[in-house]
């Protein structure tokens, strides 16, 4: 069975008078355990695909069903659990508290858990030696590199052990050199903990670390493509 | 979340804007202060009724010249003349007004006394013999004042302790001479020392036979005030009545209304004294009213602003699992905490500013007033401004916790 089944999905924003069609009608499965790209130019209905899969949004169409279950049956509140429970979500302005310490950044997901609170601190440093962060707890997001703001932001999607990890342009913000060590990470999360990836990105190279790509236009899938493993990006490898 | 983590995040975002949350918190910390004045001024009031009531017989009743005094402008009828040496005599007549035992006249100023190179502001009161009886008084040595020390003028006083204490230290007064205005009297009577009560100053008093008071140190014919003992408290009110007709007779007064002099009971001087704790007690309260409605308006102002400023950090905590009770809680915790620390700072001012009170009091109204601040009113102002907090924050908290996380991740 499909983690993640979304069955003809539409989303109209916006009034009567004035609609915004943003998905117009979307089918696909992604399994537990797959790394998936989603591509397409701006405007095509990537972000507003990834808010509904990670239940921020709700669709205005079609079906979605998450580890089985429809989108529809759960309230506001097991929503919110759900969202923390078993999703991680990493943005592309990172979306860190300023003027809050880097671990206590990571804290926050715990904090609306059930989890007992002797066991947070264990767990976000974990979280963060994850991502190569060990040596940063007490520093505050300014006092860190963008690259490393994001591994921060990383390790807080992380922390809680999420089935999925949704990621809107992660390395949009980030030069080069530090987009790859994020990508480099979350292809290791993937390889080594077998963690479910949804990505959005513009660039190609960024996308060929994935297994599988998505690609849209205009609120429609055009294009579903499994990457041959010779295609993939082979930093990994080296 | 709990409740710990919800008051550090609070401390945490007012921290973030220290200036800011002074500012909003002002109103909410004038109000407090009032209302912390309205209770511990108000009480000290009440006590010091108490107090006069217990310093003061009930069965004794008080004439001072010119209308009861209603409005500021009665005020002036105070230093009129009407009360002269003829209505003591009609006063004192028994086919007049049944049932009195005393009639002391009074004059009162505050003067220097001088022996040798010591001086003292003294209290000076003429009055008549009778004034240790209804007054309570009794000496620790010499002799009281006679009548016949009222007909010869005699120059002769009895002093309070303090005054005993300040000009002759540990020598015995009893006839020494003290000099006031120019005018050598022989000390013939020590007052027992009364500490701390009433409000007669009895250990700063120089009494002296109201006779002489009149002509040598006052230069007047009139006196200040005329002291009544009635047989007995149920006796009073009649003995009230009759004052008050014998008095208009002789001062020619048909209507009350033009009254020249007014009559206080104890009953009276109570109700007098409670309405203007009572005049204080409505201002002030309106005061704290008006600026914790305005105070509360501001604290909602500012709550809101934080939410708009705020709403890429409510959309995060959503997406990471915050439910809408989460974010409600969150921002009404932080309009009660800003609240509190408002309420906490106006009880604390309003606690100095009574203390404050409490001494201006003591030197100007009464030497026995209290400084007393009710565990009740620092209970009351910390509880009202939580729930102003709760009142004026609900709307904003109950804005962010609807926000959808969505649209408030978009928001830049
Ligand atoms: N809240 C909204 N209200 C109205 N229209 C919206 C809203 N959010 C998105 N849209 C519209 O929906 C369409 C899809 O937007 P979406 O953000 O999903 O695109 P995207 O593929 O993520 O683009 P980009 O690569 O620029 O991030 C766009 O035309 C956009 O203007
Ligand atoms: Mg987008």
């Amino acid at each position: 069975m499909a983690l993640i089944e979304v069955d003809h999905l539409q989303k109209t924003y916006g009034t009567d008078d004035a609609q915004t069609p943003a998905l117009r009608g979307v089918s696909f499965q992604i399994a537990a355990g797959e790394f998936v790209a989603i591509m397409g130019p701006s405007g095509s209905g990537k972000s507003t695909l990834l808010h509904i899969l990670g239940f921020l949004d709700r669709p205005t169409g079609g079906s979605y069903r998450f580890d089985g279950r429809h989108a529809d049956s759960f309230s506001d509140d097991e929503l919110a659990q759900l969202r923390n429970q078993t999703m991680g979500f990493v943005f592309q302005a990172f979306n860190l508290l300023p003027r809050t310490t880097v671990l206590e950044n990571v804290c926050l997901p715990l904090r609306y858990s059930q989890l007992p609170e002797r066991e947070w601190r264990s767990r976000a440093e974990r979280a963060l030696t994850r991502v190569g962060l060990g040596h940063r707890l007490h520093h505050t997001p300014a006092q860190l590199s963008g690259g490393e703001q994001q591994r921060a932001a990383i390790a807080r999607a992380l922390v809680l052990d999420p089935k999925v990890l949704f990621a809107d342009e992660p390395t949009g913000n980030l030069d080069s050199v530090s987009g790859r060590a994020v990508m480099l990470l979350l292809r290791e999360l993937h390889a080594e903990q077998g963690h479910t990836i949804i990505l959005i990105t513009h660039e190609t190279a960024t996308a060929e670390h994935a297994e599988r790509v998505l690609a849209f236009r205009d609120g429609r899938l055009e294009r579903d493509e499994r990457l041959a493993q010779s295609r993939r990006a082979d930093q990994f490898t080296k | 979340m709990r409740l710990r983590h919800q008051f550090i995040a609070a401390i945490h975002a007012l921290r973030a804007n220290t200036v800011r949350s002074l500012l909003t918190i002002l109103g909410i910390v004038i109000g407090i202060t009032a209302i912390m004045l309205v209770m511990a001024v108000g009480r000290g009031a009440q006590d010091l009724i108490l107090d006069q009531v217990r310093g003061f017989g009930a069965e004794t009743i008080i004439i001072e010249p010119g209308r009861e005094p209603k409005g500021p402008s009665d005020f002036v009828e105070v230093f009129t003349d009407s009360l002269k040496e003829r209505d003591l005599a009609a006063l004192a007549d028994a086919a007049r007004v049944p049932g009195v035992t005393d009639v002391v006249p009074l004059v009162a100023q505050v003067t220097t006394a001088a022996f040798g190179n010591e001086t003292y502001r003294v209290q000076l009161r003429g009055a008549g013999p009778a004034i240790l009886e209804v007054l309570r008084l009794t000496l620790a040595s010499g002799v009281p004042l006679t009548e016949d020390d009222v007909r010869r003028r005699a120059a002769v006083a009895i002093i309070g302790d303090d005054v005993r204490e300040q000009l002759f230290g540990q020598q015995d007064p009893i006839g020494q001479r003290i000099r006031m205005k120019n005018v050598s009297f022989r000390v013939v009577g020590v007052l027992e020392r009364k500490g701390e009560s009433g409000i007669v100053p009895v250990d700063h008093m120089v009494l002296v036979p109201y006779s002489t008071a009149q002509e040598y140190l006052l230069g007047i014919t009139h006196v200040h005030a005329i002291l009544v003992r009635a047989v007995s408290e149920q006796v009073v009110p009649r003995v009230k009545r009759d004052v008050e007709i014998t008095l208009r007779e002789l001062h020619r007064i048909s209507d009350p209304e033009k009254d020249d002099f007014h009559v206080m009971t104890q009953v009276d001087i109570v109700q007098r004294i409670g309405i203007i704790s009572t005049i204080l007690t409505v201002l002030l309260t309106s005061i704290a009213a008006i600026s914790l409605v305005v105070g509360g308006i501001g604290i909602m102002n500012i709550m809101l602003v934080a939410v708009a400023e705020r709403t890429r950090e409510i959309g995060l905590r959503k997406a990471l699992g915050a439910r809408r009770r989460d974010i409600l809680g969150q921002f009404l915790f932080e309009s009660v905490t800003l609240t509190a620390v408002g309420g906490i700072m106006g009880v604390a001012i309003g606690a100095s500013l009574a203390f404050l009170a409490a001494v201006i009091f003591r030197a100007t109204v009464s030497p026995n007033w209290a400084f007393t601040f009710p565990i009740s009113a620092v209970v009351l102002g910390v509880g009202v401004s939580g729930v102003l907090g709760v009142v004026f924050g609900l709307a904003p908290a109950r804005k962010a916790a609807a926000m959808s996380p969505m649209e408030a991740l978009r928001n830049e």
